[in-house]
């Protein structure tokens, strides 16, 4: 090891790369995620416990519909739309996938312009963001209502087997769940951020810090999470 | 408390990534849209999510521009979920020959 000790401590250490680094980080005896604020590490640690919520009951869906010994309704025909005269499969969950995908995009932006301190595009950008989330949860509700009318409950449809519906109405429930609770806390942001309460650092509501940009990418950490499930249940619920 | 830097980046990043996602989306559905079946769709749905789930964690959450520290402590646990779903699937397995040995009477 050629590391020699350093002598000069009045400034902090220059932080390492590689593994090396991950040890020194861990064991520096401060904090462990350097360059992050504390928000952002609380977030991405947060998000963590989520993707093992939702983790659980896609597996949990996985073990119902892999050990039902009735056949399982296809997804295609079941979310399939009567437009321009004939059946398109999946239709509305494909446009409902794509406007998530745009508020994430929306969102990224928002943070760009944060960070610039750009007061106006981030506002814009965040409502844009809450504008496509209500979009999407409105497109879900639709689509509960479709389904409801046609007999799908909890216990059983008349498609196939039961499980179906609890696996359907527990999933995107959930999710449509974190979606709406996302756009509150977009309105929020949006607010914070027009008030000027972001550029004068005016303490916070909950905590009392002082406000600060970085809260717009902490909100997008989970406004793209919500997006990032949006992919696995598509794929594993709706495509499979 | 050490000055914190935050995430910039070109814009120009941002909007490739959407439009890699949005065409990842239109190929997955292009997947059922053309009725793919049996091993060829769930390969193609499965690469198309990865890909997308990749691209959203490591450009539009800044994953790739963090510390290994952070990205560590956070990938590594959701790729222990293999092994829930590796349980489960064998559990799966295992319900669905019991019901085939208990209950296909009622069934045929």
């Amino acid at each position: 090891m050629t590391q020699a000790n350093p002598t000069n401590t009045a400034q902090a250490l220059p932080l390492q790369d590689g593994v090396q680094g991950i040890v020194a980080d861990w064991s520096s005896d401060q904090r462990a995620f350097k360059n992050v604020p504390w928000g952002k590490a609380m977030m991405w640690i947060f998000l963590l416990s989520d993707t093992f919520i939702f983790s659980s009951f896609l597996i949990s869906y996985m073990t119902v519909r892999m050990s039902t010994t009735v056949p399982w309704p296809n997804p295609s025909e079941v979310f399939a739309l009567h437009l321009f005269g004939k059946d398109i499969p999946l239709i509305l969950i494909a446009i409902m996938t794509f406007v998530l995908i745009s508020s994430s995009g929306t969102m990224a932006m928002a943070v760009k312009f944060g960070y610039e301190k750009n007061k106006k595009m981030t506002f814009i950008l965040l409502l844009i963001t809450a504008a496509l989330g209500a979009t999407f949860v409105g497109m879900q509700a639709f689509e509960w209502t479709k389904l409801i009318s046609e007999g799908v409950r909890p216990w059983g449809n008349p498609m196939g087997a039961a499980q179906f519906g609890s696996a359907f109405f527990m999933i995107t429930g959930f999710h449509g769940t974190h979606v709406s609770i996302g756009v509150i806390f977009l309105i929020i942001v949006a607010v914070k951020v027009y008030r000027g309460d972001l550029d004068h650092e005016r303490p916070g509501f909950l905590t009392g810090r002082k406000g600060n940009y970085e809260i717009v990418e902490t909100m997008g950490l989970y406004w793209h999470f919500v997006d990032l499930v949006w992919v696995f249940i598509f794929a594993l619920f709706y495509l499979w | 408390m050490a000055h914190v830097e935050g995430q910039q980046h070109p814009i120009g990043i941002y909007l490739k990534i959407w439009g890699l996602l949005f065409v990842l989306s239109a190929a997955s559905y292009m997947v059922d849209y053309f009725h793919f079946q049996g091993y060829l769709r769930w390969f193609l749905i499965i690469v198309f999510m990865l890909l997308k789930a990749g691209l959203i964690v490591a450009v539009f959450m800044h994953m790739m521009w963090e510390r290994l520290a952070l990205m560590y402590a956070i990938t590594i646990p959701t790729v222990l979920l293999m092994v829930l779903v590796g349980i489960g699937a064998l559990e799966a397995d295992y319900t669905f020959f019991t019901r085939g040995v208990f209950f296909v009477k009622e069934l045929l």
